[in-house]
């Protein structure tokens, strides 16, 4: 397996906040990962810091064997880390397809290619092709800003997704979307992803999508990593139990006796989101 | 091309329907003709800016720049048209270039008022240097066309031209621009410059290269200027109210189209010809009337009389 990203001693702080301490994650190509943990654990940080939003105070990261760190994020997007919003990052005044027509353009031109005009036929057969992989065709027409919430944060992914990046950040998914519509919508958007072969790092809050889509599991708590294993593993270790998941939400009760303890300080951790 | 552009066939009709009016317009109107010219080019590198998202308030500073480069060339010797609106052209372009470092990293009242404070830096920068005149200004010696030196009434029919001819190229130029992805990322900016940044380029870079041409035609609209009134002088060349009066020209034509821009600084120096005329007391008062009448009835500008004209053509009948 080729090691995509390394992460190593990576610190953030604000001020007296310890947003982020003595992270170390190596990714693998093609892994699925999901990152859980409590509202400020430090995951959208995490993100952050990984596409260049944030700077981080100390540690270093390397992609595909080269330091991105204090790269914007516009470098480290070219380089081939993507990622998607919490609240989803579009073009709110124009349709679907301009949305997506702008993304392939900004992706695809360089130099004297920005000279060129923005609409081409190849380009628009890209971007309805693109349309039908995330299935929001009949949404082409539509503004941006009278989409669902569902349908704009598969905008969102799906303009994250043009560039057919190595690596894709989502954050929080399925956040704001209904019970019913989360299984469906992460179907479109992982078989896309599988398609691309690309390897994905998801911030999630519903156990069942991560024990679902997931095949490794970064947990974080107060601003670092209590646990990186499989799936499987990670969802029965006991500080995830304990600090993460709050056994009164999850489904499978082994070794619940101690949930009572800790319904309290975990209650309502699952639901809500999280600032970008 | 598989479809005819419209914008350019409208400004090509009304290329030609100028050029040849040209020989036959009253001087006074011939007059008023390049100012609108002049000041059309001005709004239409605002209009750039606008679609970008930001507005400036100092953008006499590169029509003054422009100018005054241009005058500045007549008084050691120079008189050629095309090197004094080319040089007046490119020094406003080089100093937008420079500003433009700095400008790009603000946004919205703090963007609009930071160039004004640059154009009021200008402003007195001319009126304290007494070689070029202070407050009065100095004039401009009638130019020569490549080595062609019209007398007379000849004078401002060779400048129409050679006006019409330039902002011709430069507005067919904006529009083919607008649809090319840089023009179109002024969408982009405008709307999401995180997504942008998180698709892979910089906001700010194309907010300078839109600061830029917004430079480059201030400085021409500049240069013609001096060319037409053969006087350059503080007031009407830099002052704040020359910038407030671009942003008049660019809210009353509206950003719909580059042709717009032309209309809107006609309708602008005809108010302005007629209420100074009629009512030499209350010329302000009717142009700010007027504005404020645009403002509520056509937010869009001028131009959006046009669409909706367009608009209840296609409306099926009842």
């Amino acid at each position: 397996m080729t090691i995509v990203l390394e992460v190593r001693d990576l610190q953030k702080t604000f001020g007296a906040v310890v947003a982020a301490k003595d992270i170390n994650v190596t990714v693998n190509e093609h892994e699925i990962i999901g990152i859980i943990g409590a509202n400020g654990a430090g995951k959208t940080t995490f993100v952050n810091m990984v596409t260049g939003y944030l700077k981080p105070t100390s540690g270093q990261i390397e992609f595909a064997g080269r330091s991105i760190m204090g790269l914007p994020p516009r470098d480290i997007t070219t380089l081939g880390i993507s990622r998607s919003f919490q609240i989803p990052q579009v073009f709110l005044s124009e349709s679907v397809f301009d949305n997506l027509l702008m993304a392939y353009a900004i992706t695809e031109a360089t130099g004297l290619g920005l000279l060129s005009p923005l609409l081409n036929d190849a380009r628009a057969a890209r971007v309805d092709s693109h349309l039908e992989r995330y299935q929001i065709a009949q949404y082409r027409n539509a503004l941006a800003s009278t989409l669902p919430q569902g349908v704009r944060k598969l905008l969102d992914i799906a303009m994250a997704a043009v560039s057919k990046p190595t690596i894709l950040m989502l954050d929080e998914p399925t956040s704001g979307i209904s019970v019913e519509e989360k299984f469906g919508l992460m179907d479109i958007i992982m078989e896309a992803l599988r398609q691309d072969q690309t390897t994905v790092l998801f911030i999630e809050h519903d156990m069942e999508i991560v024990e679902r889509y997931v095949s490794r599991v970064l947990a974080f708590y107060q601003g670092e990593i209590i646990c990186d294993a499989p799936t499987a593993e990670a969802l029965v270790d006991p500080g995830v139990r304990e600090f993460v998941i709050g056994e009164e939400y999850h489904r499978t009760r082994t070794g619940s006796e101690n949930a009572g303890e800790n319904a309290g300080e975990n209650a309502g951790e699952n639901g809500g989101g999280e600032d970008a | 091309m598989r479809y005819i552009d419209k914008t350019v066939v409208g400004l090509t009709i009304a290329f030609l329907v100028l050029f040849i009016a040209d020989f036959f317009m009253a001087e006074w109107v011939r007059f008023i003709g390049l100012q609108s010219l002049a000041r059309g080019a001005v709004a239409l590198g605002l209009l750039v800016l606008w679609r970008t998202g930001l507005v400036s308030f100092g953008h006499a500073l590169y029509f003054g720049f422009g100018a005054y480069a241009a005058a500045m060339l007549t008084l050691i010797g120079y008189h050629d048209a095309f090197l004094l609106v080319f040089a007046g052209t490119l020094a406003a372009g080089v100093l937008a270039y420079l500003l433009g470092f700095l400008l790009r990293r603000y946004r919205a009242i703090f963007f609009a008022l930071l160039n004004m404070a640059f154009s009021m830096i200008l402003y007195g920068v001319i009126v304290k240097t007494e070689e070029l005149g202070s407050t009065d200004g100095f004039s401009v010696l009638t130019p020569t066309f490549l080595g062609y030196a019209p007398q007379g009434e000849a004078v401002q029919t060779t400048l129409f031209i050679f006006t019409l001819v330039f902002t011709y190229i430069i507005t067919v130029g904006v529009h083919l621009y607008m649809k090319t992805t840089l023009g179109g990322m002024s969408m982009a900016v405008r709307e999401n410059e995180i997504r942008v940044e998180y698709l892979g380029y910089s906001a700010e870079k194309v907010i300078h290269v839109k600061y830029v041409f917004s430079g480059l035609v201030a400085g021409f609209g500049g240069a013609i200027m001096a060319l037409a009134i053969g006087q350059v002088d503080p007031d009407s060349m830099a002052n704040w109210t020359v910038s407030g009066e671009f942003v008049f020209i660019t809210i009353l034509s509206g950003i719909g189209n580059v042709g717009a821009t032309y209309i809107g600084a006609l309708v602008f120096e005809l108010i302005r010809t007629y209420a100074f005329e009629y009512a030499p007391q209350f010329w302000q008062f009717i142009l700010g009337g007027s504005l404020l009448a645009i403002i509520m009835f056509l937010p869009d500008g001028i131009w959006s009389l046009f669409s909706r004209l367009r608009r209840s053509e296609k409306a099926p009948s009842p």
